[in-house]
């Protein structure tokens, strides 16, 4: 096991461009491989990707392992797996860590697979036990608020998948050194089960909930679909992005590509209204790295006030129609004029 | 056409309740209810069948002996055949444990007939891993095509299915061959209301139960709790967030100190 | 073409399935339908189970069914607004074998007791509604589902599909229930842990407790409250005619917040955990409203059939002891090759010979003059608190000269002559 060393972060590019969960968790990949004194390096596949490798370094990694090759231009399991078990097989990393999004996940365990190592889904919080160098991926576990701890004390590499928008990406340094090490593995296009025909960028609902600025998001606590549409008309007073908690989706409130948690969206956007909701720690994941949070909460034990910037112990149905009117009362242009009617 | 759909048996967890003292899961309060996710698994090989017209459906779970329950919800979707793994030898099984022992049960049922497509929910809803699905489609040496949310295209002649793979901002259109491993996203399609013959072959339904000893050659070291890597640690509640300010007075004394704070924001918003 | 079976049972409750049960026990090709999620999903009761009519179906049931407390203390309230009379009975001879009584969770029950039917060869199909009987000159000869490829046959349709039969009400069986006919009842399941309960009802280990409450617990409208014990939860609910709910312009929940915290009440709930907010009509109509129960080619049996002692919170033994007859009745019929009405009517014989309908008839009048006489509940059980209040409390007054005060307090309003006439109408009622 001692043979194996160093934090991996795997690269996930489309048409060029760096996920940005990548970055992040170069960000945290760094933190985990100074602690550990090792290096970090990120793993970087594609077709004509080799001008990426310099981001890549100046996030924080020292290495970059790059496989270049037509091949490789769009994400495939069987061509990526190919490549990063070749990678892993060969450079032996102990810790390697994937975004959780469609492309990482995927990845993630296909390669797990190949490698019968233990693989964490949808982490939120990454630490290390240097002494026995044991990655210490923690995740909301099923029932509570509770987070557990999941170990690969075996098996090596560690592998996580990390959710997006937890972790702060380091500021990109110009200035950082870092070796690329360009690696070839035979791929042929006719063995390939699989083509990517096309890919639709489509700005769904998803991507608008994941760009806001302003954001609110309803809970169980407004009763039934009825009592949801406070939540629009709050929205739509102000110009923000309506969202929902778990409970909200399976009701049938929302459809479920407006679901913000651990198994929704993850979003940070610069205002959060959270209204009727308890704040379980599945639905905090997603939205704890907000700029503003405002929770309306008629418990105040409700956990949801700990994640709040500013709480308002009350009922929604009192509480959310009086902002509505004095927002009614005044007239704000993007842009911050604001005129009194 | 002979698909086999992989589902799992999970506690409702939109019925369950937490017992807020221990943080533990009140087990009575959450009926197992099959992983909907895999509902629509089932639903889109039903579909599949129909536009074919022809073709068979198989269930395969791994699970304990009431899961026999799923299946017969599997059944009443329309699926045609039913496979329990079961035995104490899977027990605690992560996901590469998972992944082996139905890969097994798939080499099984593929052996006595050929399987062209495999089936997974995007995620089971207790654990949410979405890890099973690609792990088996790596084990069988198939590809994966994850998150797909529309089947375009099947095409027995050249053995290719054309899909909608959803991706983080928006969705890409793979053609893949057949056999192949799909995990389905919940918009696939709709859960429709099964006919009454369906209810009454559920009912009556018993599915193969197969243990370890019917799986065949098996490393029993790759199986339940031996096989799996991953360990949970430790379990901790969540370091507690600062919490800001509770604000106070009467809701309209609340509500007016909130405009303080929201105005400051004025350039986010957009008021009407 | 469909499928034919014996014999179809609509709906799963305890009627349902004591029917299905005896009928697949005796070889009969019996097809169950059930629209809840699960047997017992929808299903609500205070939640007294008797064992004599369940023992007569499944012998010794109790050491199996999921049950929650057997219950050796029955309580009475009469309960006015800061105080209550009480009296009741305690025996330890009902907490062990064979048991008199049991608190039972529907959802719990039900569920066993259909897997029960199963297991005994009845094909059981749930989340299925059946929407209409399929008629064919003038005989029944199936049901209509609301599911695709929806008909299924039957020589016999048993309709045990509770109170607000609409499938019984298609047959012009029966009419529009009037809401003197039936009560409504709102009921909310507490959770409590169990030393707490066994602290509050002075109760040990697996002994239960029912408390039937009368006067307050219901604004003094016609109708009754009760809370009954289960092994970690409290059922409480209260009820009234429906026809007082429209007088005194009540709302079911209203009523039972009112009853949780009144302070009689309230300290027996302390601290609990609402699980479950139910709300579900009773028969109450009695003898009168008992229906047709035997057609060509259907039977109609339990709450379907009105079959409820309302005085006595009779309801699910009445379901099974019908439900058993009428399995009785369709296994006779198979073995005539005769399903027409004539032949089922040895259902309608049983049930007539049998303790339901001589229980009905005995309380026939009952209802029916405390609905149309508020001064019981109004008028009664206030009286009866302030004199007990007046007997108990030591203030120096001789105790005969309280007894006198006491009777005068009942008679001046109404008179010595309207106290006694309405004392023996009761009494006639409930003899
Ligand atoms: C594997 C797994 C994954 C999950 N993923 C997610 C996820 O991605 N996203 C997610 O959100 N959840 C997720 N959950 C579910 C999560 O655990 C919670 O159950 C869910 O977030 C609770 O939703 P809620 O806050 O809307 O409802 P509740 O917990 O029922 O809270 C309702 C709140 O409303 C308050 N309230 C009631 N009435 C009023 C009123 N009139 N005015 C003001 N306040 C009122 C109540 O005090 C209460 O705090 C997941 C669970 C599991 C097991
Ligand atoms: C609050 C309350 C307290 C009570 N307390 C007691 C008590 O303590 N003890 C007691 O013995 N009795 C009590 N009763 C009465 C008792 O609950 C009923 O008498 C008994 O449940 C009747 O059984 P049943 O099988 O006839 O009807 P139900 O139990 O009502 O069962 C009818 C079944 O048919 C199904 N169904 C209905 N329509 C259809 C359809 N169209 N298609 C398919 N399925 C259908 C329903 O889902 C249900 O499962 C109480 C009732 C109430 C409401
Ligand atoms: N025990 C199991 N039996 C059958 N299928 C399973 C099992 N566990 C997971 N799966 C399948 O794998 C998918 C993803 O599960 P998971 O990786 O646990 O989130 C599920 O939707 C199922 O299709």
């Amino acid at each position: 096991m001692e043979e194996y060393q160093g934090v991996w972060v795997f690269i996930e590019q489309s048409e060029g461009e760096i996920a940005g969960v990548s970055l992040e968790l170069l960000g945290a990949g760094r933190q985990l491989a100074d602690k550990l004194e090792v290096s970090l390096a990120g793993v970087l596949l594609g077709d004509n990707v080799r001008e990426l490798s310099t981001q890549v370094i100046g996030h924080g990694a020292d290495i970059v392992y790059m496989i270049d090759d037509p091949v490789l231009k769009y994400y495939r399991t069987e061509s990526y797996m190919k490549g990063v078990n070749y990678l892993a097989q060969k450079y032996k990393p102990e810790i390697f860590l994937y975004g959780a999004t469609p492309n990482g996940k995927d990845l993630a365990s296909a390669v797990a697979t190949d490698l019968s190592t233990g693989l964490t889904a949808d982490t939120t919080m990454l630490d290390v036990d240097v002494e026995k160098r044991l990655l210490e991926a923690s995740r909301p576990a099923f029932g509570g608020n509770i987070m557990a701890t999941i170990l690969c004390k075996k098996n090596r590499p560690q592998m996580a998948t990390v959710r997006p928008k937890v972790i702060k990406a380091l500021p990109f340094d110009g200035v950082r050194m870092g070796e690329v090490v360009d690696e070839t593995i035979d791929l042929r296009e006719e063995d390939m089960r699989t083509k990517v025909l096309e890919i639709v960028k489509d700005v769904t609902k998803t991507a608008s909930l994941a760009d806001a600025h302003v954001i609110v998001c309803g809970g169980k606590g407004m009763g039934d679909l009825e009592g949801f549409k406070l939540i629009h008309e709050l929205a739509d007073t102000i110009g923000a992005s309506v969202g929902g908690t778990r409970d909200v989706i399976e009701a049938g409130w929302l459809p479920h590509e407006l679901q913000i948690g651990q198994t929704g969206e993850t979003v940070t956007p610069k205002i959060y209204f959270a209204i009727g909701l308890s704040g379980a720690i599945q639905h905090v994941v997603g939205m704890k790295n907000s700029e503003l949070i405002i929770a309306i909460n008629k418990d105040p034990n409700s956990p949801i006030f700990e994640a709040a910037t500013y709480g308002i112990v009350g009922d929604a149905f009192e509480v959310v129609p009086k902002l509505i009117e004095q927002f009614k009362q005044i007239r704000v242009k993007q842009g911050g004029e604001v005129s009194y009617v | 056409m002979h698909i086999v759909v992989c589902v799992k048996q999970v506690p409702d967890t939109k019925i369950i309740k937490i017992n807020p003292k221990t943080n533990t899961l009140d087990r009575r309060s959450a009926p197992a209810i099959l992983n909907p996710y895999d509902a629509h698994a089932v639903q889109e090989a039903v579909r599949l069948k129909s536009i074919l017209g022809t073709g068979k459906i198989s269930v395969l779970s791994m699970g304990p002996p009431q899961a026999t329950e799923v299946i017969k919800k599997c059944i009443e979707i329309g699926a045609d055949e039913g496979y329990l793994i079961s035995d104490r030898a899977f027990a605690g099984a992560d996901t590469l444990a998972t992944s082996y022992a139905l890969s097994k049960a798939l080499e099984k049922i593929a052996s006595v007939e050929p399987i062209d497509l495999v089936i997974c929910g995007k995620h089971a809803i207790d654990g949410d891993t979405g890890q099973v699905g690609p792990g088996i489609a790596r084990r069988l040496d198939i590809p994966p095509v994850t998150n797909v949310i529309e089947v375009s295209e099947i095409n027995s002649n050249d053995r290719t299915i054309l899909v909608k793979r959803k991706l983080s901002n928006g969705y890409e259109l793979v053609r893949v061959n057949m056999p192949c491993l799909l995990t389905v996203e919940k918009e696939i399609n709709k859960i429709e209301y099964s006919p009454l013959p369906n209810m009454l072959k559920a009912a009556r339904y018993k599915s193969n139960i197969w243990s370890v000893s019917d799986l065949g050659e098996v490393n029993i070291a790759q199986l339940g709790l031996k096989g799996s890597p991953t360990v949970v640690g430790k379990m901790f509640t969540p370091p507690k967030l600062e919490g800001g300010k509770v604000l106070e007075g009467t809701s309209d004394e609340q509500v007016s100190q909130l405009m303080d704070v929201l105005l400051e924001q004025k350039e986010l918003l957009n008021v009407k | 073409m469909s499928e034919k079976f014996d014999v179809i049972v609509v709906g799963a409750g305890p009627a349902g399935t004591a029917c299905a049960y005896t009928c697949a026990k005796n070889g009969l090709k019996v097809l169950q339908i059930e629209r809840g999620e699960y047997p017992g999903s929808k299903n609500v009761m205070g939640g007294v189970l008797y064992r004599k009519q369940t023992e007569e179906i499944i012998p010794e049931f109790w050491k199996e069914a999921p049950l929650e407390r057997p219950i050796i203390e029955q309580r009475f309230w009469m309960m006015d607004k800061e105080s209550t009379v009480s009296f009741g009975y305690k025996g330890l001879e009902w907490g062990v074998e064979p048991y008199n009584n049991f608190t039972v969770l529907r959802a719990h029950f039900d569920q066993w007791f259909a897997k029960k039917g199963v297991e005994e060869g009845v094909l059981l199909i749930n989340e299925t509604v059946v929407t209409e009987c399929i008629v064919e000159d003038g005989k029944v000869i199936g049901v209509r589902t609301d599911r695709p490829d929806g008909e299924i046959f039957a020589d016999v349709v048993v309709l045990a599909d509770g109170v607000n039969s609409l499938l019984a009400k298609q047959l012009g069986f029966h009419n529009e229930l009037k809401p003197d006919q039936v009560a409504l009842t709102a009921m909310e399941v507490i959770n409590l842990p169990k030393d707490k309960i066994n602290d509050r009802f002075n109760l040990q280990e697996n002994q239960g407790c029912t408390i039937e409450i009368f006067g307050d617990s219901t604004k003094g409208n016609l109708g009754t409250a009760f809370i009954y014990t289960n092994k970690e939860s409290i059922n409480i609910g209260v009820g009234t005619t429906l026809s007082s709910m429209i007088k005194a312009k009540m709302k079911p929940y209203d009523l039972l917040d009112y009853l949780k915290t009144h302070p009689m009440v309230a300290p027996l709930l302390a601290g609990g955990e609402s699980a479950e907010y139910l709300a579900h009509l009773i028969p109450e109509g009695g003898f009168h409203a008992v229906p047709k129960v035997a057609g060509n080619g259907v039977v109609v049996i339990g709450d379907a059939a009105q079959l409820v002692n309302a005085i006595h919170r009779e309801g699910s033994n009445m379901a099974m002891a019908s439900g058993k007859m009428a399995a009785e009745a369709v296994i006779q019929a198979k073995e005539r090759n005769d399903y027409s009405e004539s032949s089922l009517n040895s259902y309608r014989e049983a049930l007539y010979a049998s303790f339901i309908m001589k229980d009905l008839e005995k309380y026939k009048d009952a209802a029916h003059l405390f609905e149309n006489s508020p001064q019981y509940f109004k008028e009664y059980v206030p009286m009866l608190n302030q004199a007990m209040s007046k007997f108990f409390t030591v203030d120096g007054t001789p105790k005969k000269e309280k007894q006198k005060q006491i009777i005068k307090g009942f008679t001046s309003e109404k008179g010595t002559f309207g106290v006694m006439k309405d004392l023996y109408r009761a009494w006639k009622a409930v003899k």
